[in-house]
């Protein structure tokens, strides 16, 4: 059997004929097997859907106990789906977030999803599952992406609160990962005050919490009891979008910050306005991409969104196979 | 390095003038000479270090990177430096190194050892640092620090007056461990070195034209306000420079005007172009501003020339604590001994009472004058801006009705409000072009009421920015005040504004009413 007869993309998502399932559908279908909750990934209103325990949850709470007809909670071990068998290993993304084994006729191909090797206390570790082919994510490969370690990035963030003792301090984190991996990281540089969130990182922080993540005292900003003068020398998190935003208005003389791998590059600080970039990353860099791929060595390496013809020229240049996936649906823009 | 590198990380992305001045006081204060010295001449651009070509760059990363995967990177990144910075890759053991090491490996390696020097110090810096290395050595850090600014760092870090660190600047030179040591309280301050140095500029204040009544005009002279910049002329033994009013050495780009500055002394006045005996206007002074150097086309097309107010030094004479009536005339018999199509004398204007003045000023003999100077007779010369002895009575500025067509989110205070407006004028065919960008004049409670009509009428979004609605029947009519009008090719409209702010909010009006490029055009300077 040739790898394309067991995977391949379709509009709907990456296909598997033999088994008659998606990974990561971008539209409904019959049967789907979910790599984490981010929401380009997990979309409500399929058939089926297999996903670790804690995705099937984070769906739940994001669209709602109906988001699909039925769904299985893969455990560990391997599973059959139409005698296919596949298997979840942990991809070290965010919390639940699994890298998905398609196992059929003596032919292995791991779809990893969105991942990352460095640790990160929010989530299980990565875990190299060897394989034929390895599917990859290219969000951040090119050789310019080299994240720093993020607790000097906090470290950033702390220095700027003694600087600027007046100034609400708003740090943008996406709702699912990021916001707590982030909390998480402020906690261990041993900052316990109570922090302040946006609405919208209540629930999925609570769930954290619930599986055993500690947060600290975190406190709504939108709390009628706290006044203008009570932010001042304060963190406070919440999405980007929400800083454009007449929630911002609350604040006194807000310092924006953004925790992201995109906060590598000045243009893109420029352009959202940031004055306190955390290159904060839930995905690889270049070199835990390439680091990857050497580990793995699969015959073949496909990649797909993001910059996939940098990585696909890296592979080249190292003999490797390996081939753009055009798979669309998947935001660029995903941290 | 490190703390150099982190500096540069945080001013690049710090818009708040007074955010700036605390990172590079803190800066000041953690780090140790030289490295502070030599660090703030970076930023003022007087550091002496041999500087590295963009090719030379290319060519040591082709070295080191495939061709294929450098484009890739260069064209998401956008800036050379910065995509050598990000994509240096070494497995060398990092090193910290102080930039006074940097300089001095830097400058001491010959023409044909430089590019390995460089990669040499690329490989060994922690990659944090790189990118502060490479803006170093290609020169022009770019980190929004004027020369003026960072003077005023120095000044809050000592808790000194920044006028006096102006006077002392052009004596001292790099990494300033003299003035740090007097900064920082434990060394005398330094002693006045060098010829031809820059004297702290004494500015007026606006007229309260309420308060005329209570001043005698007899105490007072009087004398046009002309529309160039600012500058004091200083030639000392030889040695003659022109510089702004802040300090800053500008006779680079004026090497017409430093021949005629034949005097012994130090010539307080405007920097004017004239041409044939007329003003010309401010655009054509810009010109020559903001230039290292200067062709002998752009001296011949826009020449350059003093209108002296006042006389600060004569020969080994210091005159500032003389009455301004004294120091005019002593001004007037050193004039007569200078080229006047170089150097001439701000003329007095005769008047006995404020009304005679105020006709004056209705009506001014040239186009490029922005109104009147008072200033006592009995004034002593003294840094800064004190309240009483000199007045700018301005001209009132030029209005017209636009209409709101773009607005941008604020910084600092202003976050989450929509505060930076773009305004547009009706062209013949009823269309909406625009005309320039404002950012202050309304209050507090009227940015609300702006930020509250963006969002209930945003058409369309770009990034920070939100196109607003704009007919002839609905939309937002802002009264604009600007102090003068340009012919621009950078803009759509063919005019560019001086100095626009916001007037009034002109909810009474309808968008059809405001004014047409037509009406604006008609007053433009040139």
């Amino acid at each position: 059997m040739t790898p394309d007869a067991l995977l391949h993309p379709r509009p709907e998502g990456l296909y598997c004929p033999a088994g008659d399932f998606y990974i990561d559908p971008v539209r409904p279908v019959a049967r789907a097997l979910i790599t984490h909750g981010h929401a380009d990934h997990a979309r409500a209103g399929h058939g089926k859907v297999l996903a670790t325990r804690q995705t099937l949850d984070i769906m739940a709470l994001r669209y709602g106990d109906g988001f699909c007809a039925s769904q299985q909670a893969a455990e560990a071990g391997s599973l059959d789906v139409n005698g296919v068998a596949v298997s979840f290993h942990p991809a070290g993304h965010v919390l639940g977030s699994a890298q998905i084994l398609v196992e059929h006729k003596g032919l292995r191909i791991v779809a990893a999803g969105d991942y990352k090797r460095g640790t990160d206390p929010t989530c299980a570790d990565f875990e190299p599952v060897p394989c034929d082919v390895f599917i990859t994510e290219a969000t951040f490969a090119l050789p310019v992406f080299r994240h720093p370690d993020p607790r000097s990035e906090i470290a950033k963030l702390l220095t700027s609160l003694d600087q600027f003792p007046d100034r609400a301090h708003l740090v943008g984190v996406y709702a699912l990962g990021k916001a707590q991996r982030v909390i998480r990281l402020i906690r261990d540089a041993g900052y316990d005050e109570p922090l302040f969130i946006h609405g919208a990182l209540e629930t999925l922080s609570r769930y954290y919490q619930s599986q055993g993540v500690d947060l600290g005292a975190l406190q709504l900003a939108t709390d009628s009891a706290l006044t203008k003068a009570d932010f001042a020398g304060k963190i406070i998190l919440g999405p980007p979008s929400a800083f454009g935003g007449t929630w911002a208005q609350r604040f006194p003389d807000p310092l924006i910050g953004f925790a992201s791998g995109w906060m590598q590059v000045r243009a893109r600080i420029r352009q959202r306005g940031v004055e306190l970039p955390l290159v904060i990353s839930d995905h690889c860099d270049w070199q835990e991409l390439t680091d990857t791929i050497t580990e793995l060595s699969p015959d073949e390496t496909w990649v797909t969104h993001g910059r996939e013809e940098a990585l696909v020229r890296w592979c080249e240049l190292q003999g490797r196979k390996a081939r753009p996936l055009n798979l669309v649906g998947y935001e660029d823009e995903a941290e | 390095m490190k703390h150099f590198a982190a500096l540069l990380d945080r001013l690049t992305v710090t818009p708040s003038r007074l955010g700036k001045l605390r990172l590079l006081r803190d800066y000041m204060t953690g780090v140790p000479d030289p490295d502070r010295g030599l660090a703030l001449a970076a930023i003022t651009r007087d550091l002496d270090l041999r500087t590295v070509k963009p090719a030379m760059l290319r060519t040591l990363v082709s070295e080191r990177v495939d061709g294929e995967l450098f484009r890739l990177s260069y064209d998401y990144v956008g800036d050379l430096a910065e995509t050598v910075s990000l994509i240096w890759n070494s497995d060398a053991e990092p090193i910290e190194r102080s930039i006074a090491e940097v300089v001095t490996l830097l400058n001491s390696a010959s023409r044909s050892d430089a590019p390995a020097v460089f990669a040499g110090l690329l490989d060994s810096l922690p990659a944090d640092q790189r990118y502060a290395l490479l803006k170093l050595a290609t020169g022009g850090l770019r980190v929004g620090v004027s020369a003026r600014l960072a003077k005023q760092a120095l000044a809050d870090f000592g808790d000194a007056d920044v006028a006096e660190i102006e006077e002392l600047w052009h004596g001292l030179s790099p990494p300033y461990t003299d003035l740090f040591a007097w900064l920082e309280g434990h060394a005398e301050k330094p002693a006045q070195a060098g010829l031809a140095r820059f004297r702290p500029v004494m500015l007026a204040t606006a007229l309260d034209e309420t308060a005329l009544s209570e001043l005698a005009p007899s105490d007072f002279i009087a004398e046009w306000k002309w529309d160039g910049i600012r500058v004091q002329a200083v030639s000392e033994e030889g040695v003659r420079r022109l510089y702004s009013r802040t300090g800053d050495d500008i006779s680079g780009a004026f090497p017409d005007l430093l021949e005629a500055l034949g005097f012994e002394g130090a010539i307080d006045g405007e920097l004017l172009v004239r041409k044939n005996g007329v003003t010309a206007p401010f655009s054509d002074l810009q010109k020559r501003l903001n230039r290292k150097t200067v062709s002998a086309r752009q001296m011949a097309a826009y020449p350059a020339g003093i209108r002296a107010y006042d006389l600060l030094q004569d020969a080994d004479e210091d005159l500032r604590s003389l009455p301004f009536e004294v120091r005019r005339d002593r001004l007037k018999s050193l004039i007569d001994t200078l080229d006047e199509d170089r150097v001439d004398l701000s003329r007095d204007i005769r008047f006995e009472t404020w009304d005679d003045l105020a006709q004056f000023r209705a009506a001014p003999p040239e186009r490029v004058i922005e109104g009147l100077m008072l200033k006592r007779k009995d004034s002593v010369y003294v840094p800064g801006r004190p309240k009483g002895p000199w007045f700018k009575w301005k001209r009132d500025p030029f209005t017209i009705d636009a209409v709101l067509i773009y607005a941008q989110r604020g910084h600092g205070k202003r976050s989450g409000f929509y505060s930076d407006y773009t305004f547009a004028v009706w062209t013949d065919d009823d269309v909406l072009v625009p005309v320039g960008k404002a950012y202050f004049g309304f209050t507090d409670a009227e940015l609300k009421e702006i930020d509250k009509f963006v969002r209930a009428n945003t058409i369309d979004r770009f990034g920070p920015v939100r196109a607003v609605r704009a007919e002839a029947g609905h939309g937002l009519v802002l009264e604009v005040a600007f102090e003068g009008l340009n012919r621009s090719t950078r803009h759509k409209s063919g005019v560019a504004m001086r100095f626009p702010r916001i007037a009034r909010l002109r909810w009474d009006k309808p968008p059809r009413e405001a004014d047409t490029l037509a009406t604006l055009s008609q007053l433009l300077d040139n």
